[in-house]
This record gives structure tokens, C-alpha cells and sequence, in this order.
């Protein structure tokens, strides 16, 4: 596959947009679950990863061929859903998770929109508090969590993609499984 | 768990990475069978990345590369060109040996046939290039003019062909066979194929 990849990549270079289409097909579902992982909102994580992917192409001479592309193209979403959870940090307070209508509004954030089954209700549930508590680590731990246990990248990786030292990672790792035991245990 | 020795959730940690030393997993195994709370912690952490886990794997909207595609901006022809190059690779083969094939035609052609040359015939005159059938003179055979002129003065029982040249004939002139002028290319390769065929 990386081998299909880099010869894609050459095209795109020459400026065929027919192989990053091909590229675009690859990488759409894990660029489009990091962002809505980080940003959980299923209009803005397609805004952002159709913005990841945009961005690729108009930047793709500065990718280094001999390095892997999903970790230059993973760090272009991940920083950009960065900027906009900062853009739009006041949403964020904590205290509008209590409102009596929060419920309602993590089922239609639910990526499986339409008509589910009663069975399926609990799940949903469950599934609504992961994203919550997913939601609530700051973005420096949210990032780590996502492409750690969502992406399941190793760490190495990770840290190549956000250019922070292995340990850094390890730590953020670490205080952002903390920070979720702390939400989930109750489940 | 207050009392326990600070490291032992760091171990845990360590143990989740799958980047533990074997001393600090046996310590920490130990420390788990005889602590409640610690085991209670780690337990707790295994559950939570057990349910992250689960998260609901998601998948790209609909139309999702189509929209994206439509962002880009337009690419140019030159790579619509080589993309067509590359998606009939048959068609390129054939135009390519068409290509090299009349190239080949024209150079053998340019290459031979740019020398002056005509039948040779003892009752010719030549003068810069132009081949002269003298008044009076009776020629009983073909005649062949090759990037050159003829001026016919005399009469020519034959055909006259002259090729990259031009024909005059003086009012006394005669010729009894056919008169041919041949001064183009695809004339030419038209002319020499009938030639090979008779």
C-alpha cells in the first residue's frame, strides 16, 4: 500500500488531481473519524477533514517522500481540529453538560443518524458518555487519547505526528487515561 | 492507596504502553494481589480503554471524495494530456510508430533524394541544373528528372517524369508519352509504392 501511495503521490506532484482522488478514497475514513473524535460534531468534523485534505494537496511538495504520509497527513488534521476546539473553547464549559436537554443532543451527535432500535438505546448511551468524556480532556490529551485508542497508532507515531519528544506522549498518555478513568468508571 | 509506593501507577501506566521493565511488572503484580484500591485503579483504567475503544468506528460521509475534488483547484492540460497518454496506452503506442515511421519516410527521402539526377541519354545537354532536350533532337526513351529542371526543345518519344522540378516546353517541343510532375512529399511516397508495385 505505501508502495501505491508514493507513486500516487508522485503524480499528484506533477499536478494529477485523478491520483489524489485515489489518495482522498485511502485516508478519507481515518481523517474523517480523527476529526470527529476531536471536534464531535459531524458538520465540522467533515468541514475539517474536506479542509485536511485540501490543504495536503496545495501543500503536497513540502511532504518529505521518505517519511510515512499518513503521519504528515494525520498531524495537518490533528492540527487543525487543534485550532478550531481553541477557536471555539468558550462552547466548552462544563457546566452546559448539565442542562436537561444534553441527552437529546448527544443522540443526534451520534455519528448513526436515523431510527435505532430500542436494544440499542443502552449502547447509544454508553457510546454518548465515551464521546463525553472523550469531549472533556483538553485538546493536548484529547489528541494523544484519539490517534492512540481510536487511530490504535503506536506511540512512536503519534509523537512523530504532533513533533513532540516520545515522552511527552507517555505523559499525556498517561494523564489522559487518568482524566478518563475518572469519567467512565462509573459505567 | 495513599500509603502505596508513588510509582506503582506510573508501573500501570508503563504496563498499559506495553513498555515495562520485568522487575517493575513483577512489583507491580504483587503490589496488585495485596492492594484493593490499587487493584480497584488499574482495573478502572483497563475499563476505560476498553471503552474507548469501542467507540463506534465511523466512517467518511457520503460523496466525501467527490466534495473534496471539487475544492481543488483546476489542474492544467498538459496533465489531462499525459493522464490520457497513460489510460490508452494502445492508441499512444500506434501514434508514437506512426510518428517514428514518417519520420523515418521523410528522412529517407531528404537524405537520397536531394542530389540532382536525370537519365542518363548522350543527346542531353545539361546547364545549371536543367536538363535540356536540344530543337532538332529526337529522344526514343523514358525520361527522369530528379530535383531538377527540364526545357524540352526537341521531341521526347517517352514519358517525361520530374520530380521536386518544374517542366518547360518550348513551342517547338514535343512529347508523345505522359508528362508527370511530382513536387510533394506524399506525392512522392505515392509515386515511388506505385512504382514498387508494377
Amino acid at each position: 500500500m505505501d508502495l501505491i501511495v508514493q507513486r500516487r503521490i508522485k503524480q499528484v506532484i506533477k499536478g494529477d488531481q485523478n491520483a489524489f482522488g485515489e489518495i482522498v478514497e485511502l485516508y478519507k475514513d481515518k481523517v474523517y473519524q480523527i476529526c470527529f473524535r476531536m471536534l464531535w460534531d459531524r458538520h465540522e468534523a467533515e468541514d475539517a477533514a474536506q479542509e485536511t485534505f485540501l490543504k495536503a494537496f496545495l501543500n503536497i511538495h513540502t511532504y518529505n517522500q521518505s517519511k510515512k504520509f499518513s503521519t504528515w497527513l494525520y498531524r495537518i488534521a490533528t492540527n487543525l481540529c487543534i485550532d478550531k476546539i481553541r477557536k471555539k473553547k468558550p462552547d466548552y464549559h462544563l457546566d452546559e453538560e448539565i442542562a436537561g436537554t444534553e441527552g437529546l443532543n448527544m443522540y443526534s451527535h451520534l455519528a448513526s443518524g436515523g431510527q435505532l432500535p430500542e436494544e440499542e438505546v443502552e449502547s447509544l448511551e454508553v457510546q454518548a458518555s465515551i464521546h463525553e468524556a472523550i469531549l472533556m480532556l483538553p485538546e493536548k490529551y484529547r489528541s494523544v487519547i484519539v490517534l492512540k485508542y481510536i487511530e490504535e497508532l503506536p506511540l512512536q507515531e503519534i509523537a512523530d505526528i504532533l513533533e513532540l519528544p516520545l515522552g511527552t506522549v507517555k505523559t499525556r498518555v498517561h494523564r489522559g487515561r487518568e482524566a478518563l478513568r475518572k469519567h467512565l468508571r462509573h459505567l | 492507596m495513599t500509603s502505596c509506593p508513588k510509582q506503582i501507577v506510573h508501573y500501570m501506566h508503563e504496563y498499559l504502553d506495553g513498555d515495562i521493565r520485568e522487575e517493575a511488572k513483577q512489583e507491580l503484580r504483587f503490589h496488585i494481589e495485596t492492594c484493593t484500591d490499587c487493584k480497584k485503579h488499574f482495573a478502572e483504567l483497563k475499563k476505560t480503554i476498553a471503552l474507548v475503544q469501542s467507540a463506534s468506528h465511523i466512517e467518511a460521509p457520503a460523496g466525501f471524495t467527490a466534495k473534496v475534488m471539487a475544492l481543488l483547484p483546476r489542474e492544467g492540460k498538459k496533465i489531462g494530456m499525459e493522464r490520457w497518454f497513460r489510460n490508452h496506452p494502445f492508441l499512444t503506442a500506434a501514434a508514437l510508430f506512426l510518428l517514428f515511421m514518417s519520420g523515418g519516410f521523410a528522412s529517407l527521402f531528404s537524405q537520397e533524394d536531394n542530389h540532382f539526377a536525370f537519365t542518363k541519354n548522350s543527346e542531353l545537354k545539361v546547364e545549371n541544373e536543367t536538363v535540356i532536350v536540344p530543337a532538332g533532337t529526337k529522344i526514343e526513351e523514358d525520361l527522369f528528372v530528379k530535383n531538377g529542371n527540364i526545357r524540352i526543345e526537341g521531341s521526347v518519344e517517352g514519358d517525361v517524369t520530374v520530380i521536386n522540378g518544374e517542366r518547360f516546353m518550348a513551342s517547338a517541343g514535343n512529347v508523345t508519352g505522359e508528362i508527370k510532375e511530382i513536387d510533394q512529399l506524399f506525392g512522392r511516397i505515392w509515386y515511388e509504392m506505385k512504382s514498387l508495385f508494377q
